[in-house]
């Protein structure tokens, strides 16, 4: 997955989730205002529509794994919440 | 920092049940103290027994995992002999509030600057979903199967009428107002209290028919509203979606309740000290 969408959130550098750690509870999926998660056959999250992320971040809030990670493109500067 | 810089990387995955509301939680209290710009070595967190308790392991701050029940008078110790000191403390809520109810109320009444964060789940998890002071009228427990008579505590009343000075409440469901209070009450000046009302989908969701982690969190959407909010009583269609809902659990609201000043510990004990040196 490539950053700096045409659509979306042109800051987000990448959407990364750790398959380590997700436990696949959906809640991530079930609250994704764009539907850009998916679980896939072994219940995991997986990223199915990158192009469609806005970059609101409540995956990453909400995520009780903490397995997901919104790194921005390097000119935008720290990840931080207000980005 | 990134957000693994807080935490102890070689215990993870965690051993919280697929959607605990735990783990929300302490993704929320990461980011308040990223967000306060904190050092590491200027937080400590102490923590009692269950499985919120187990935070403290996972936290790359100074931790103690202490007693069922006791981390408020463990964590009293550490605030008298090193004030400049950060001192937090997660605690479920039978660990805060049956086993630790008196050490909770006690130290609410002295004031003392810690901030106790109650995450309840409404049901003593890791020993099998047993019903606690949360959990409330007519709910289901594995000690209760005909459901529960006890009626439940409001953590924000008692902690009030207690004498805490900052009492505040939120979900697991929302996040980012979740890590503004947590904040607010590690900034406060005196015992703060914010209970986060989290969701136990192994014992407290499959007792009361509530479904997995997103019908949980869902329903506490539903079911909270902000203080003073009076959307309850004009939308009916709202409440005719919930209405499995119990009356009285439709109206909790969240926000920040009290939030006062009051003489502290620590700096009432000093001046103490500082009277008995000089003689007077």
């Amino acid at each position: 997955m490539q950053g700096g969408l045409d659509k979306g959130n042109p800051k987000l550098r990448e959407l990364v989730i750790n398959r380590q750690w997700c436990k696949g509870c959906g809640v991530c999926v079930a609250f994704c205002p764009k539907h850009v998660l998916e679980l896939d056959d072994k219940e995991k999250a997986v990223v199915a529509r990158f192009e469609e992320c806005i970059c609101c971040r409540y995956c990453e809030l909400r995520c009780p794994d903490l397995a997901i990670e919104m790194p921005l493109l390097p000119q935008y500067g720290p990840n931080d919440l207000s980005a | 920092m990134a957000l693994k810089n807080y935490i102890r990387e070689r215990f993870f995955p965690h051993f919280w049940c697929a959607g605990c509301g735990h783990g929300i939680v302490m993704n929320g209290l990461i980011r308040a103290i990223e967000k306060l710009g904190l050092s590491k070595n200027d937080v400590v967190m102490v923590s009692g027994i269950g499985c919120s308790s187990r935070i403290t392991g996972y936290l790359d701050f100074h931790t103690m995992h202490t007693l069922h029940g006791r981390a408020l008078a463990f964590a009293t110790g550490i605030k008298l002999s090193r004030q400049e000191l950060k001192v937090i403390v997660p605690m479920g809520d039978g660990d805060a509030l049956a086993i630790g109810g008196n050490h909770f109320i006690h130290a609410a009444r002295r004031n003392i600057d810690i901030t106790a964060i109650v995450m309840n789940n409404r049901i003593y998890g890791m020993t099998g979903g047993q019903y606690s002071p949360l959990s409330g009228y007519g709910t289901m427990a594995s000690t209760a199967p005909y459901s529960n008579i006890d009626q439940s505590f409001d953590v924000v009343e008692l902690a009030a009428a207690a004498g805490a000075t900052f009492v505040a409440r939120s979900t697991t469901y929302n996040v980012i107002e979740m890590a503004e209070m947590i904040q607010n009450a590690i900034l406060h000046k005196g015992f703060s209290v914010v209970e986060i009302m989290s969701q136990c989908p192994t014992y407290f969701g499959r007792r009361n028919k509530l479904g997995d982690a997103v019908d949980m969190l869902k329903y506490m959407n539903r079911t909270t509203t902000t203080i003073g909010s009076q959307w309850i009583d004009e939308d009916q269609e709202l409440i005719e979606i919930d209405s499995e809902a119990k009356e009285e659990q439709l109206k909790i609201e969240r926000g920040i309740f009290i939030r006062k000043e009051r003489p502290e510990y620590c700096a009432a004990y000093d001046e103490v000290i500082r009277r008995a040196k000089e003689g007077k």
